[in-house]
């Protein structure tokens, strides 16, 4: 632990001179990613996605985060890591508006700051780019197909959702309600309940209690959460219903391995987060390298994921659809 | 209509009335709520609360707090899933055994810092509120126990068992319930640590081993905290650093208090508390079914507090008011 | 053996020979509070010396001075013979109807008088809970907290409000190279010290806290000196909360969330006693900036909120163990 310190001490220093003057070793740059939270295991996926990267390119990386995901606890982590002289920010943010003044600080002494897995709704100005997972606005649609799919496209469906103004969440959503509206395919299904777990593993089972209750003909839920969709098929598990109740949603294939080879869930979706930190690894070195110009509509090529366009307000997505997973790949997957 | 009467006269016909008539009025405003399946969503609610607030009670009892029973049910919680993680062929059942042992090792080093530096118990237990919860950190690396590493056996005890449908965790608590009973009336150590929290000066004096009672009574709410722990582990299957036992102190002390356990020690009883977890519980339940927003959960949660508080403390008063007056009219 | 009555005589009272000076000043709780702050930055210079950057210092103060200046007017409080773990939960409350009568379009004086009212109105509940419904202070306290949390989250949900544009900031005015929030709570200290150490009301403070039926028996009026701290410490919350959103430029209903704890951590650092009757404002002052500092040296060294968390834990217990070691000893 002392010994990592000093390193990491002596390491930033030797940063902080090189980079006062100015000769930047050309991959040698010092990364962080700050997540919402800690001890959540899905941006371990994240984090290995930024190490491999870091591995071939040879910058140095190192992940932080705070012990609770409320809006400013990541401020005195950023302030830190500027101090220290990082080069790139990464962030999973906590909230759209809070750290705008730490970010403008890092980026007025000409750190890169990348919004990983989320992004500074209405503040975009703040970062430099965003690197998210899929095309959110398609996240609703594919989700609504896979529930049909599942319940014959007939019957009482619900949401599960996290917390009531994530931005995320609320596009996803969105995004369902108008593909339930507007989509004749979907035309027998009837969205009778959004309810809200607040990402809490408890909330979330109580919600689904009140659901299972208050709407005896439900047939399905979609839970857009890891943590609602985990809570979800646990109650249902538990109360044997899988056949009469159909849960899915974005889950982590490690927390949902249980269910799927039981039989509890059929299929769920999500991403791969470990492609969210390659990729923005791969960037932030093309764009300290100059070798990527951070501008709508450049194309570059990244390894193992082909060629990412930077797209409206410097979004990148690491790939155009949600993966599925049930009973035949499930195991193909470790995180 | 003596009998009827002294059951009127108890403190606890307080917390009961309020159980009552909240359910009135939620099953009015939805029927579903006084359904049988409803009934078992409060159940098991309630078997986590229930076990801790046995050991807060005694704790509380004894005119000290522990704050740190959320951050021990942590550690216990992921020390023994890191057992099942590490060690699969362990019998599953062991975990009982190591989940209350640590539990009932962390609460007799509260207990010790508090005898040997006379500390006041509120600082020491919020301190080791931090200090397990790092520890929980650093034993897992900051990562989560997923499920399919916990024992199945140990998953199904929250879902079933031999009697009635009630799960092997209510049963469980049950148990402990009963146990914590026989302990606080009829032991003699339980005597002790009444006596020990109505007048802490007077019990060295009266020959009550005041050092081996704090420490038993700490350790005790430690091991519970402990089998929490484990059932949290059977109850939601997996253990996740930094949200499992997080923010449970609050949740344990509130349903102590609003069981009529005084924290200024000496008075509590095992039935008060059962109705105040009971009551959280009904809350907790309740508004889902009522489509209360989420966003006003928290403040009903604390205003539930404040008002069951107000009811126990004016039921107590005017309890006292009235021996008061039943004395002084005697000749 | 005389019969007599002895007279008390100036010698009788001063039955325990006084205590050298040196000690007096050097053997006192808050003397760990002074050795960490000089010790830290002996070893910060040597694992992390980007941490001892002075303007880093004062400008990562910023986030703390609120906490800060609401753990100043608790340690009066607890000095009191009390405690309030509101304070937070008060800060986020006003804060965000602060921000949301502004946007609803009432002018800045008038929302700043609806703000302090507000956190006066949420203080004088808790003295009517603890004072005149004679709840315990604890308990109470942590009803109100939730309570007024879930206040804070019906009105705002899970939405950020916004501030004026001109309002952000705060932070970043600096008077004579200081942060504005740092010197509010300098300011606040010098204020609060003096009251509490050269006033009459300070002195009864002291004495409600030490032995409350022996000070309402000398004629204190302590339901109404306990109403004041509490009223005071939602004011303080109130001005806590402006400081704070001036920096952020918006705010949510989790403003401050978990502050309670740390606001306890910065009084015990400090070496207030817990049961009431000792405690010092420079105590919590420095025991604020300890924290802060090594806050950031933590966070420089990317240590893990596990690590910290141990850290403040261990802290906290040696703390008090000093404090318990050295106020029994030094009681008559």
């Amino acid at each position: 632990m002392l010994k990592r310190t000093l390193l990491a001490g002596m390491a930033a220093l030797g940063l902080a001179v090189a980079f006062s003057s100015g000769a930047l070793a050309a991959h040698d740059f010092k990364i962080v990613y700050i997540g919402k939270n800690t001890g959540n295991p899905y941006f371990d996926s994240i984090t290995g996605g930024f190490k491999d990267a870091c591995a071939k390119i040879g910058c140095q990386f190192e992940f932080v985060a705070p012990a609770t995901a409320e809006a400013t606890s990541q401020i005195p982590l950023i302030d830190a890591q500027v101090q220290k002289g990082v080069n790139v920010i990464a962030i999973a943010p906590n909230s759209p508006d809070a750290m705008n003044q730490a970010l403008d600080a890092a980026r007025a002494k000409g750190i890169l700051v990348l919004a990983v897995n989320g992004d500074l709704v209405g503040n975009e100005s703040h970062r430099d780019a965003n690197i998210l997972p899929v095309d959110f606005t398609k996240t609703g649609p594919n989700q609504v197909e896979l529930m049909g799919s599942m319940i014959g496209y007939k019957g009482d469906i619900a949401i599960l959702s996290a917390t009531t103004e994530a931005p995320d969440q609320n596009t996803w959503i969105a995004a369902m309600k108008d593909t339930l509206a507007k989509d004749p395919k979907y035309k027998d299904m009837k969205l009778v309940a959004t309810v809200y777990g607040d990402d809490q593993p408890e909330k979330s089972t109580t919600e689904m209690e009140g659901l299972l209750s208050n709407y005896p003909n439900l047939v399905g839920v979609i839970a857009p959460t890891t943590v609602g969709v985990a809570a979800a098929a646990q109650v249902v598990q538990q109360r044997g219903i899988a056949d009469k109740v159909h849960v899915t949603g974005l889950g982590l294939p490690s927390e949902m391995k249980d269910f799927i080879k039981d039989g509890t869930v059929k299929a769920f979706q999500l991403w791969s987060p470990y492609n969210e930190g390659w990729l923005a690894a791969y960037f932030a070195d093309g764009v300290l390298n100059k070798t990527i110009d951070n501008k709508v509509g450049t194309k570059f090529d990244v390894p193992t994921l082909g060629t990412i366009t930077i797209g409206d307000k410097n979004v990148m997505n690491t790939q155009a659809e949600l993966t599925t997973f049930d009973a035949s790949n499930i195991d193909n997957f470790n995180f | 209509m003596n009998a009827v009467k002294s059951i009127l006269l108890r403190r606890e016909i307080g917390i009961f009335a309020a159980i009552v008539v909240f359910c009135a009025i939620v099953g009015i405003a939805n029927p579903r709520f006084l359904t049988t399946d409803n009934f078992r969503v409060i159940l098991l609610l309630m078997p986590l609360v229930m076990v801790a607030a046995m050991g807060e009670m005694l704790v509380i009892i004894a005119r000290h707090v522990d704050l740190s029973v959320g951050s021990t049910l942590g550690f216990s919680a992921m020390m023994t899933a890191l057992m099942f993680k590490l060690a699969p062929g362990i019998p599953w059942y062991l975990g009982f055994g190591v989940a209350i042992g640590i539990g009932a090792v962390l609460g007799l080093i509260n207990g010790a810092m508090i005898i040997a530096f006379r500390l006041p118990a509120i600082i020491v237990t919020l301190g080791t509120l931090y200090l397990y919860r790092g520890l929980t950190f650093i034993a897992s690396d900051a990562r989560q126990i997923d499920r399919q590493f916990i024992p199945g056996p140990l998953k199904a005890m929250s879902a079933n068992s031999p009697t009635y449908a009630l799960p092997w965790i209510v049963i469980i608590a049950v148990a402990v319930v009963l146990i914590t009973y026989w302990f606080a009336n009829h032991s003699r150590l339980g005597r002790q640590v009444y006596a020990i929290g109505s007048n802490p000066a007077a019990a060295p004096l009266r020959g009550i081993p005041v050092t081996a009672v704090t420490l038993a009574v700490f350790s005790i709410s430690g091991a519970l905290a402990g089998l929490a722990g484990i059932m949290y582990a059977s109850r939601w299957a997996f253990v996740n650093p930094s949200n499992t036992g997080w923010g449970f102190e609050f949740q344990v002390i509130a349903a102590v208090v609003i069981g009529g356990v005084s924290i200024n020690g000496g008075v509590g009883s095992v039935l008060g508390v059962v109705l105040g977890v009971l009551l959280l519980s009904c809350v907790s339940a309740a508004l889902p079914l009522l489509g209360i927003a989420g966003t006003v959960q928290s403040a009903i949660y604390g205003l539930v507090i404040i008002i069951a508080l107000v009811i126990d403390q004016t039921v107590r008063e005017r309890g006292i008011l009235a021996l008061a007056s039943a004395r002084s009219a005697r000749p | 053996m005389t019969t007599e009555p002895i007279a008390p005589t100036a010698n009788a009272l001063d039955a325990a020979p006084a205590r050298p000076l040196w000690q007096v000043i050097f053997i006192r709780p808050v003397m760990l509070t002074v050795l960490l702050l000089i010790l830290e930055p002996i070893v910060a210079s040597v694992f992390w010396p980007q941490s001892l950057d002075l303007q880093y210092i004062l400008s990562t103060f910023t986030l703390t001075a609120p906490l800060a200046l609401m753990a100043l007017v608790l340690t009066l409080v607890i000095i009191a013979g009390e405690i309030d773990l509101s304070p937070a939960s008060s800060m986020a409350l006003t804060a965000c109807v602060f921000a949301a009568v502004q946007q609803a379009g009432v002018p800045f004086p008038l929302a700043v008088l609806i703000c302090v009212v507000l956190g006066l109105v949420l203080g004088l509940f808790n003295a009517f809970l603890v004072v005149f419904l004679r709840l315990p202070s604890l308990i109470a306290t942590i009803g109100t907290l939730t309570f007024y949390r879930g206040l804070a989250q019906v009105l705002a949900g899970d939405n950020s409000i916004k501030l004026p544009e001109w309002y952000m900031g705060l932070n970043l005015v600096t008077i004579l190279g200081i942060p504005v929030p740092d010197l509010i709570v300098l300011v606040a200290a010098i204020l609060l010290a003096l009251l509490l150490g050269a006033t009459i009301f300070g002195r009864q403070v002291f004495q409600i806290g030490t032995n409350e039926i022996a000070a309402r028996h000398a004629g204190i009026r302590t339901r109404s000196i306990k109403t004041t701290l509490f009223a005071t410490l939602g004011v303080v919350s109130a001005l806590a909360g402006m400081m704070f959103v001036s920096q952020l430029g918006t705010v949510r209903y989790d403003l401050g969330l978990g502050g309670e704890l740390q606001m306890v951590l910065m009084a015990m650092l400090g070496g207030t006693y817990i049961f009431g009757g000792r405690g010092s404002i420079l105590g919590t002052f420095l025991a604020g900036w300890l924290l802060s500092i090594m806050t950031n040296a933590m966070n420089t060294a990317s240590w893990l909120p596990a690590t910290q968390f141990c850290l403040l834990g261990v802290l906290l217990i040696v703390s008090i163990i000093i404090t318990n070691f050295i106020y029994s000893r030094t009681q008559r």
